[in-house]
């Protein structure tokens, strides 16, 4: 800063930011990578001066100053340019001479980042390390005169169901008389779950389909994927691939138009079709695509304008309850595919969470109810949104599987959990306390983009710009020079990966409960966790 | 682990035929205790088929309750089995005051009644006398039904049945199953040990149960009368058979593909593979985890054998025309059908349910990938 322009309320120094990057003078070698990869431009070219004095020996010689400059690397620090420690200076510098550090304190960033009042909005997630799941322990080792299984050599069959299972009773009767069954899929229990085409970029997309297919057709793991709400493209509507897609409709209805046209001319039915009513990260708010990634190929999918912001509503704006919203369209949706795809809602887990299950319960067509707690993901949200909305996950889902244990429909209206799932990296842990808590099925969305996609975000509050189309990995971009970074095939490479290790990590758990046969969906009595309060209110096992 | 012996036979045996089958195999168990179930009884039960036999362990004051309860239904004593018992139990047998095996007479107010609803209201009275003797810890019952009795104490099998003298002509029977027991998971509870029964059907198990909690919820949430207790992870066994075949109406062929259902391609290979399905995905929550092989007894006398899609636990079953036996191991059964053709001894594996009818004739193998009765019926 130079001394004569004013130091004004927002006027930051590098210490007041979250992220300092820390440079190397001696190891620079000046090539300018840092600074034209830096996806919020936080660097720029330093021009510093540099006075070297020279002081004589003697009284006679007067001493002298040397005014030099040299070249480097200067952090901006305008709200707009504070680096977001994504790192890529970090990954494209030739010498290593660059490294953003998180700083040692609360940054002043943060009451600033609001200019022209509005408030701070990004992708990402809660930016909270802790979580209960990472502290559930699994205790129930079968050992002596039951031993545990061999995850290595013994079967498994490690399936889950999505779609409305009707009682023994009924699907006996219905049977005999021709009745009409719901449609059930047996599905592999990690479900990739909501990412839009819009908030994804196309590289990211395809990957994720091309890895869902390979799972499917060559690995024999029946996995599936939900497409979000920015619709599918035509081509894979009419595929034989759709029925390894989960379509999403929500409250913006985006590329609806496109899918129904498409509908003659299908040859597979899609896996299910999710309605999505909320979302972990912003409960009670709707999609948000902003304008920066909706551009020709988005808008034609989507069907709107180019250029514009694609705000969904918090709600399905044609109905007028949520109780006739969730009738109305689970029967619509379920007409569209002629009774032969499951429907079933997403929501925010919510203290509300067990109304909506009850009025499912009472829905003959309800297929599940999909969960998603306050760790979960988004492209874009405000703030406050992500950081205090929402609820738990993993309480919420309990509740709900105890409701259902206490109405007997436990095995009719299957719950998929989602939100923070393997936030902290320990996915095959987590999925299964889940289940174990009552889940039966998990979706997963950050960790398959870490995993498969080498996202940069943590819970450290890193990168987490989803929102403004600068996805430095060209993840969630729709920019192709950025998004040419990311190759569909090496994202497809990574979710087979990804898949076939959780697997392995998942019998790993099983195996030693003894569990082999099927999905330990309710097996509360294997888990444990050191908190009192929490054992008590999850009805699990307490230990030290 | 538990070891498990079962027999039918055409002639009444002794129970002590199991019990010494039992002792043959006391390697595989700890000799913590002794659960019997024996039906289709020969000696002076035989003239009196229909009435319903009273099975369990009483305190003095408890024998006083339970009359006056009796008197109160109308139920009158037709016969019972007394055991005068030694001063002091052998060791670790516990001091008991007695040791009910009585017949009643149904009330006449229950004239006229269906079989069904008798049946249904003897389950009722075994478990409200149940409750009763939980609260004030003066009654322990086992089985309220007609041409059943059960006998399960602590201690080694072969002392217990001395002690209670099982040689006694008037326990004979045609079916026997008995339990030599270990406890592993559970404390010592006598409701705890098996056989198990519930309207009929009896099962006894060997081995662990690991999907017990949810299967448990599952069965509990169905508000049916009788599917309580769950001292043991193996009592769901009887409540899966008694779901299976009386709420079903499926036959033991079907038990098998309720608790470990087919797999993959297995499934999609069985000519009935949409019913199947249907059945796997429907009764998903009564789908056990094993290691487990099951035993049990039907109504119509039928005996089996089944194993989970482990096959962790030893189990065969042999005999002759007349007289087949299940056992845990081949010692038990060599003990109690030496002179058999051992060349047709046959081990169930993880797809097999092995029967033996009413008839006693043969051994029925039912393997999992046969087509289902319905459709060879078809």
């Amino acid at each position: 800063m130079q001394a004569d322009r004013p130091i004004t309320p927002s006027t930051l120094c590098i210490k007041d930011l979250p992220w300092q990057v820390l440079w190397n003078k001696e190891k620079c070698a000046l090539c300018g990578r840092c600074a034209s990869v830096c996806p919020v431009r936080a660097l720029e070219l330093g021009v510093f001066r540099k006075r070297t004095i020279n002081t004589a020996l003697n009284l006679e010689t007067p001493s002298s100053n040397l005014y030099s400059i040299f070249h480097g690397v200067r952090q901006k620090t305008e709200p707009q340019h504070a680096c977001v420690g994504c790192g890529m200076c970090t990954l494209v510098c030739p010498n290593d001479a660059i490294l953003p550090e998180r700083s040692d304190e609360a940054d002043k960033l943060r009451y600033h980042s609001n200019a022209g009042g509005l408030p701070r909005t990004r992708g990402g997630r809660r930016n909270v390390k802790d979580g209960i799941l990472d502290r559930i322990k699994f205790v129930r080792i079968s050992m002596l005169t039951d031993p545990a299984l061999d995850a290595g050599r013994h079967e498994f069959e490690l399936r889950t169901l999505l779609g409305r299972v009707l009682p023994p009773e009924e699907n006996l009767k219905f049977q005999r008389e021709n009745g009409w069954i719901p449609p059930v899929r047996e599905i592999y229990p990690l479900v990739i779950g909501s990412m839009s085409f819009g908030a994804l970029s196309p590289p990211m997309w395809e990957g994720l389909q091309m890895g869902v297919a390979y799972l499917n057709e060559e690995m024999n793991m029946p996995v599936r994927m939900c497409t979000g709400e920015g619709g599918c493209p035509p081509r894979l509507m009419r595929s034989r691939f759709i029925k390894y897609v989960i379509l999403q409709i929500a409250s913006g209805y985006f590329g609806w138009d496109e899918m129904i046209h498409a509908i003659p001319h299908m040859k597979e039915v899609p896996c299910a079709i999710e309605i999505k009513y909320g979302q972990g990260a912003k409960p009670g708010d709707g999609g948000l695509l902003m304008w920066h990634k909706v551009n020709k190929l988005i808008a034609a999918i989507r069907g709107v304008p180019v250029g514009v912001s694609l705000p969904s509503p918090p709600t399905h704006q044609t109905k007028y309850s949520i109780e006739e919203a969730v009738a109305k369209m689970i029967q619509s949706m379920s007409m569209a595919w002629g009774f032969q795809a499951p429907v079933y809602p997403k929501i925010s887990a919510s203290s509300t969470s067990l109304a909506v299950l009850n009025n499912l319960t009472r829905n003959p067509y309800a297929a599940g109810l999909a969960i998603d707690g306050e760790d979960g993901g988004t492209g874009a949200a405000y703030n406050v949104s992500m950081d205090h909305m929402g609820h738990p996950i993993a309480s919420n889902v309990r509740d709900c599987y105890l409701n259902l244990v206490k109405i007997g429909k436990q095995n009719e209206i299957p719950l998929f959990a989602g939100g923070g799932v393997g936030k902290n990296g320990n996915l095959a842990a987590n999925a299964a306390a889940l289940i174990m808590l009552g889940a039966s099925g998990i979706q997963i969305g950050k960790y398959i983009m870490q995993a498969a996609a080498g996202c940069l975000g943590s819970e450290g509050d890193r990168c987490n710009i989803c929102n403004i189309g600068l996805c430095p990995k060209g993840i969630t971009s729709q920019d192709p020079r950025l998004f040419k970074r990311l190759s569909a095939e090496n994202v497809a490479e990574r979710v087979v990966d990804a898949y076939l290790s959780f697997d392995i990590e998942l019998k790993k758990i099983v195996a030693p409960l003894g569990r082999s046969t099927s999905l330990p969906i309710g097996m509360s009595d294997a888990l444990a966790i050191d908190d009192k309060h929490a054992a008590d209110r999850l009805d699990i096992k307490y230990v030290v | 682990m538990c070891r498990l012996f079962a027999i039918t036979s055409q002639e009444p045996l002794s129970p002590m035929t199991a019990v010494n089958a039992l002792n043959v195999m006391k390697e595989g168990h700890d000799g913590s205790g002794v659960g019997l179930f024996l039906r289709d009884l020969g000696g002076p039960f035989e003239d009196i088929k229909d009435a319903p036999i009273l099975s369990g362990i009483f305190t003095k004051s408890g024998l006083v309750r339970l009359d006056s309860f009796m008197v109160k239904y109308g139920f009158m004593t037709k016969y019972k089995i007394t055991t005068s018992l030694t001063k002091n139990p052998p060791p670790g047998v516990p001091k008991r005051d007695v040791y009910i095996i009585r017949a009643y007479e149904y009330p006449e107010a229950w004239e006229g009644m269906s079989q069904e609803d008798k049946y249904d209201k003897l389950v009722e009275i075994r478990l409200e006398l149940r409750q009763m003797g939980a609260a004030e810890g003066d009654m322990i019952v086992y089985s309220f039904w007609p041409d059943v009795i059960m006998i399960k104490e602590i201690g080694d099998p072969m002392r217990v049945a001395e002690h209670l003298r099982l040689d006694r002509a008037e326990f004979n029977s045609r079916i026997v199953m008995a339990q030599g027991r270990q406890n592993t998971n559970y404390a010592i509870n006598l409701y705890a040990c098996h056989p198990f029964f519930l309207r009929g059907y009896s099962t006894m198990t060997n081995g662990e149960n690991t999907a017990f909690i949810p299967i448990r919820d599952y069965l509990q949430s169905r508000g049916i009368t009788g599917y309580s207790g769950f001292q043991s992870d193996s009592e769901v066994f009887t409540h899966i058979l008694h779901y299976t075949k009386h709420i079903l109406g499926l036959d033991l062929e079907y038990f098998k593909h309720i608790i470990t259902p087919l797999q993959g391609a297995d499934i999609e290979m069985h000519p009935d593979r949409s019913f199947l399905k249907n059945l796997k995905q429907t009764c998903r929550r009564l789908i056990i985890d094993g290691p487990n092989c099951v035993i049990g007894s039907m109504q119509d006398h039928t005996l089996f054998m089944v194993q989970d899609r482990k096959k962790f636990r030893p189990g065969i079953v042999g005999g002759r025309p007349g007289v087949y036996a299940f056992s845990s191991e081949i010692c038990g059964l060599d003990a109690a059908i030496p002179e058999r053709d051992k060349s047709t001894d046959f081990q169930p594996m993880h797809l097999d349910t092995a029967i033996v009818g009413p008839d006693r004739k043969e051994v029925k193998i039912c393997r999992q990938t046969d087509p289902l009765p319905h459709q060879r019926c078809a």
